[in-house]
C-alpha cells in the first residue's frame, strides 16, 4: 500500500496556524485570560517573525508557548467550534475531492501539519480520514493544563521529513511511491523523501523548484473544468 | 503511376522541397524518382452556412425534424466537440458555434428552457474561457457560460451515470446530467475520419470505465487504420458504445466538415507544390524559411498558432447518428484522399508544430511518437502508405520539452515508466490503472489545465499499429540523442544521411515518398507498385538538412 502525505496549512485549507490559535485565545475562561494571551502574542510577535526566518519548528514553539495554562477540558471542547468556524469554511474547494480520489485510488491519507492535534481530529472526522493517520503538534499537558511546550517531536519544517519515513517505515510503504502535497518551500525536505511530491498553490521559492524539477503544480481551489455552477 | 495532380515525382528539375520540422520549414533536396504527396486543394465551400444548417435540422436524415422531437419542460444537454480539431483552429465564427446557435433558435421557440452545453472533453485538458468563447460563439457564451455551459469532467464524484454493458462487455458509464436528459444534441466537427459517428458520445461524455475497453494497445492493434471505420476495431468497439447509449437516451447527432484551407494569406504558400510558386510566393517562402531559423521558438509557434484557419465548411447533416455520419465520411473523403498506387519502402513524415493534443502548448517527445506512428501512418486507407517493415523517416526537433500545465503526467510517464518499457501491453497491464488513478494528476484534470493521467498511456497506445507495421523510425533535425532513444528512434543529422541508413534495409532501388502534410491529406493506396529512385542519390547536398 501507498501513502499520500498532505500537509494541512496553506495546502488544503487556506489558513495557518494563527487563525485557529487566536480563536481559541478569544474563547479563553475570561475576558481577561483572553486579554492576556492576545496580548502577550502580540508583544511576541517580533521574536516569533524571528523565529520564523530562521526555522519553523521554534516558530510553531513560541506560538503554542501562549497555550500555558489552558484546560485540556477547554481546549477539547473549543477545538470542534474552531474547525467549524475556522478550518471547515477555509478548506480549498477541491480539498474533499483530492481526498477522496487518493482514497480512490488504494492510498492511505496522512494529514501531516504544524497545527494542533485536537483540531486536526476533526478535520481528519470530515475528510474520512483516520485520527490514527495525522502527524500533528500536540500540547504537553500536566494535571490536566497545558504546560506551554510542544510534546515531542515537533511536527515543522525538515521534521517533516523525518516523521515521514518514519511512519512509511512503520507501515511498510515504499518511499519512492508515496505522495506528497504541500504549498511551502518550508515543507521541500518533506516533499523531497516522497517519490511522487506536488505543490499546492505554491509560494514563490516553491514555485521555482517545481518548474526547475518538473515537480507538479496543482490549483485546488478553481471550479472543476469550468463548472461554476457546481459544488 | 498514379497520375493524380496531387501526387508528383522528383526530377532534375525540382526544387528542393519545404517541409515541417516542428515549428520549423526546412528544405530538402529528394532523390530523383521520389513521389511526393500533396494534399487536395481545397473543395469550394458552401455558399450560405446557416441555409444548409436550417436544413439539415428540418430535413434530417433517418430522423423526425429537430422542432418535432421538442416540447415545453423537457431537458436538453448540447454536447459540443472540443478544441483538439480543426487544427489549427478555425476563424470565427466556429461551425459548432453557428449550429448551436441555430439549434438554440429552436429550443427556445418551443420553450424549452432547461438547457445545458457541454464541451465534450473526455480525457483532453477543459478548453478555456476564450477558447470555449470562440467556439460556441459571443452571444451563447453570454448566456449559458459558466453555470450551464462547461467542460465535461470525467473525475467528478457522482458525475457520471452508468448505463450498462453492451454485448461484448463494454461498460458504459456517461456524463450524469447527459444521460438524465430527454435529449441530447451533438454539434461535431468531423475534421479527420477519425471522428465524429458514435465516437463523439462515445469518448466525448464517458470516462476511464468505458475509455479502458476502446483506448487500448489490443484495440489499436486490431485497427488496420483508426481512419476507416471499416477496418478499425476503435470504430467498431465505439459503435457498440454508441448504439447503446442511443438505445437509453435520444439522440440527436449535427456533424459538420470543413475544406483543408489550413493556411490564410500570407502562409497560403505553404500548401502549394514548390515547383509551381510564383516568383513572389517563393521569395515569401524562402523569407519564411529564414526568420523561423532566426526566431526564438515561443515566436516561432506564435506565428503558426496566432492565425487561425479560414477553413470553409463543406457539408453540414443532422439526424440519426449512423445515417450523418456515412454523408460526412464520404464529405471528408472526397476532400482528403489522394489515390496512389503501391506502397514505399521508405516514407517521409514531416512532422508540424501542432497536434490535437497541443493546442496551446510546445508537440512534445510523446506527442512526436503519437504524430509519426499514429496519425501520419493511420492517414491512409486500403494500405498503410509504408510497407511493412519498411522506414519512416520524421522531421522534428525532438526537444525534451513539456508544458508544465498540460502535460503534467507525460513527464512522469516518458522519463520514468516509457524508459522501463516500450511495449505497450505492458504499459496496459502493469502501469495503466495506477497512473491513471493518480490523485495529484487527476487534480490538474479537474482544477487546472492538465491531461487525464491515463492520456499519456492513450497517446502510446495511439502508436501501436504504426509501430507493429513500421520497421524502423529515423529522425532528422533531433536536438538530442536521448529522447529518440527513448522513443526507439534512430537519429541521423541529414536527409541524405537518414535515406542512406534507410537504404541499408531496404530492397536495392527502393521506392521512397514524400508525404507532403500540412494540409491534411490522407492517401488511398491501391496494391501496385510504387517506383523506385531513379538515382542513388540526387546528387546534391542537403542545405538546411
Amino acid at each position: 500500500m501507498r501513502a499520500a502525505y498532505f500537509d494541512v496549512d496553506g495546502t488544503l485549507v487556506r489558513t495557518n496556524l494563527i487563525q485557529p490559535t487566536v480563536m481559541y485565545f478569544a474563547n479563553s475562561q475570561t475576558p481577561w485570560e483572553t486579554f492576556k494571551r492576545i496580548g502577550g502574542a502580540l508583544l511576541d510577535g517580533p521574536r516569533m517573525a524571528l523565529a520564523e526566518l530562521q526555522d519553523r519548528r521554534l516558530f510553531n514553539e513560541a506560538l503554542f508557548s501562549h497555550f500555558k495554562g489552558m484546560s485540556e477540558d477547554r481546549l477539547v471542547e473549543l477545538s470542534r467550534e474552531v474547525f467549524q468556524s475556522v478550518v471547515k469554511p477555509n478548506l480549498f474547494r477541491g480539498a474533499t475531492d483530492l481526498i477522496l480520489k487518493t482514497q480512490d485510488a488504494g492510498m492511505r491519507v496522512v494529514l501531516i501539519t504544524g497545527s494542533l492535534d485536537v483540531t486536526m481530529f476533526h478535520l481528519a472526522d470530515h475528510l474520512n480520514v483516520p485520527r490514527a493517520d495525522i502527524i500533528a503538534n500536540r500540547l504537553e499537558m500536566k494535571d490536566g493544563y497545558a504546560t506551554g511546550k510542544l510534546m515531542r517531536p515537533v511536527v515543522a519544517g525538515p521534521g517533516k521529513a523525518q516523521l515521514i519515513v518514519d511512519d512509511a517505515r512503520g507501515h511498510g510503504h515504499d518511499l519512492a511511491l508515496c505522495q506528497g502535497y504541500s504549498d511551502s518551500y518550508s515543507d521541500v525536505p518533506m516533499l523531497s523523501v516522497v517519490g511522487h511530491p506536488y505543490c499546492v498553490h505554491p509560494d514563490s521559492k516553491l514555485r521555482q523548484l517545481a518548474h526547475a524539477y518538473n515537480w507538479p503544480i496543482l490549483d485546488i481551489d478553481t471550479p472543476a473544468r469550468g463548472m461554476l455552477g457546481r459544488p | 503511376m498514379s497520375s493524380h495532380p496531387s501526387v508528383v515525382t522528383i526530377s532534375h528539375r525540382s526544387k528542393p522541397r519545404v517541409i515541417f520540422s516542428g515549428d520549423q520549414l526546412v528544405e530538402v533536396d529528394l532523390p530523383i524518382g521520389t513521389r511526393v504527396i500533396y494534399p487536395k486543394p481545397p473543395l469550394k465551400p458552401l455558399n450560405d452556412v446557416d441555409a444548409a444548417i436550417r436544413y439539415a435540422l428540418s430535413h434530417p436524415l433517418n430522423s423526425e425534424p429537430l422542432y418535432a422531437l421538442l416540447r415545453p419542460g423537457m431537458k436538453v444537454t448540447i454536447a459540443i466537440d472540443d478544441l483538439s480539431m480543426p487544427l489549427p483552429p478555425m476563424k470565427a465564427p466556429d461551425i459548432r458555434g453557428r449550429v448551436v446557435e441555430a439549434v438554440l433558435e429552436l429550443l427556445d421557440q418551443y420553450a424549452v428552457t432547461d438547457i445545458e452545453l457541454i464541451i465534450a472533453t473526455a480525457f483532453h485538458r477543459p478548453m478555456t474561457k476564450d477558447e470555449i468563447k470562440h467556439t460556441v460563439g459571443p452571444k451563447t457564451f453570454k448566456r449559458f457560460w459558466p453555470n450551464r455551459l462547461y467542460n465535461h469532467d470525467a473525475e467528478r464524484p457522482g458525475g457520471m451515470t452508468y448505463l450498462g454493458k453492451t454485448e461484448d462487455g463494454i461498460d458504459v458509464e456517461i456524463n450524469a446530467r447527459a444521460a438524465e436528459s430527454d435529449l441530447i444534441i451533438y454539434s461535431n466537427l468531423t475534421f479527420v475520419p477519425m471522428n465524429g459517428g458514435h465516437k463523439s458520445l462515445g469518448t466525448g461524455l464517458v470516462g476511464y470505465k468505458t475509455l479502458r475497453h476502446h483506448h487500448n494497445p489490443a484495440t489499436i492493434r486490431a485497427s488496420e487504420t483508426y481512419m476507416d471505420p471499416k477496418v478499425s476495431d476503435l470504430s467498431a468497439k465505439l459503435e457498440r458504445v454508441g448504439k447503446l447509449i442511443n438505445s437509453k437516451v435520444k439522440v440527436f447527432t449535427i456533424e459538420t466538415t470543413v475544406n483543408n484551407r489550413m493556411f490564410d494569406t500570407p502562409l497560403e504558400f505553404l500548401s502549394k507544390n514548390e515547383d509551381e510558386l510564383t516568383p513572389t510566393e517563393e521569395r515569401g517562402l524562402k523569407a519564411l524559411v529564414k526568420a523561423l531559423q532566426i526566431l526564438p521558438q515561443p515566436a516561432r509557434q506564435a506565428i503558426f498558432e496566432r492565425v487561425p484557419a479560414p477553413y470553409g465548411v463543406i457539408g453540414v447533416w443532422a439526424g440519426e447518428t449512423e445515417a450523418v455520419h456515412k454523408e460526412t465520411l464520404k464529405k471528408c473523403y472526397e476532400q482528403l484522399l489522394v489515390p496512389v498506387e503501391g506502397q514505399s519502402d521508405i516514407v517521409i513524415f514531416p512532422i508540424p508544430y501542432i497536434s490535437p493534443y497541443n493546442v496551446g502548448a510546445f508537440l512534445n517527445p510523446l506527442l512526436v511518437s503519437v504524430m509519426a506512428q499514429g496519425y501520419l501512418f493511420n492517414l491512409s486507407k486500403g494500405a498503410p502508405l509504408v510497407k511493412k517493415g519498411g522506414t519512416v523517416i520524421i522531421t522534428h526537433p525532438c526537444s525534451d520539452k513539456f508544458d508544465r500545465e498540460q502535460h503534467a503526467p507525460y513527464v512522469e510517464f516518458f522519463h520514468k515508466i516509457l524508459t522501463q518499457t516500450k511495449d505497450a501491453m505492458e504499459l496496459h497491464k502493469r502501469f495503466e490503472r495506477d497512473f491513471s488513478r493518480n490523485p495529484g494528476y487527476i487534480q490538474m484534470y479537474r482544477t487546472g489545465k492538465g491531461y487525464h493521467p491515463a492520456h499519456p498511456f492513450y497517446m502510446w497506445y495511439w502508436g501501436e499499429n504504426g509501430r507493429q507495421h513500421i520497421g524502423r523510425v529515423i529522425v532528422v533535425g533531433a536536438d538530442n540523442e536521448y529522447v529518440p532513444k527513448i522513443l526507439g528512434y534512430e537519429t541521423a543529422p541529414t536527409m541524405n544521411e537518414a535515406l542512406r541508413m534507410a537504404r541499408e534495409t531496404a530492397p536495392p532501388s527502393p521506392s521512397i515518398t514524400l508525404f507532403r502534410i500540412a494540409p491534411m491529406v490522407m492517401t488511398e493506396v491501391t496494391p501496385g507498385k510504387a517506383a523506385g529512385v531513379l538515382a542513388e542519390t540526387s546528387g546534391e547536398e542537403d542545405d538546411a538538412l
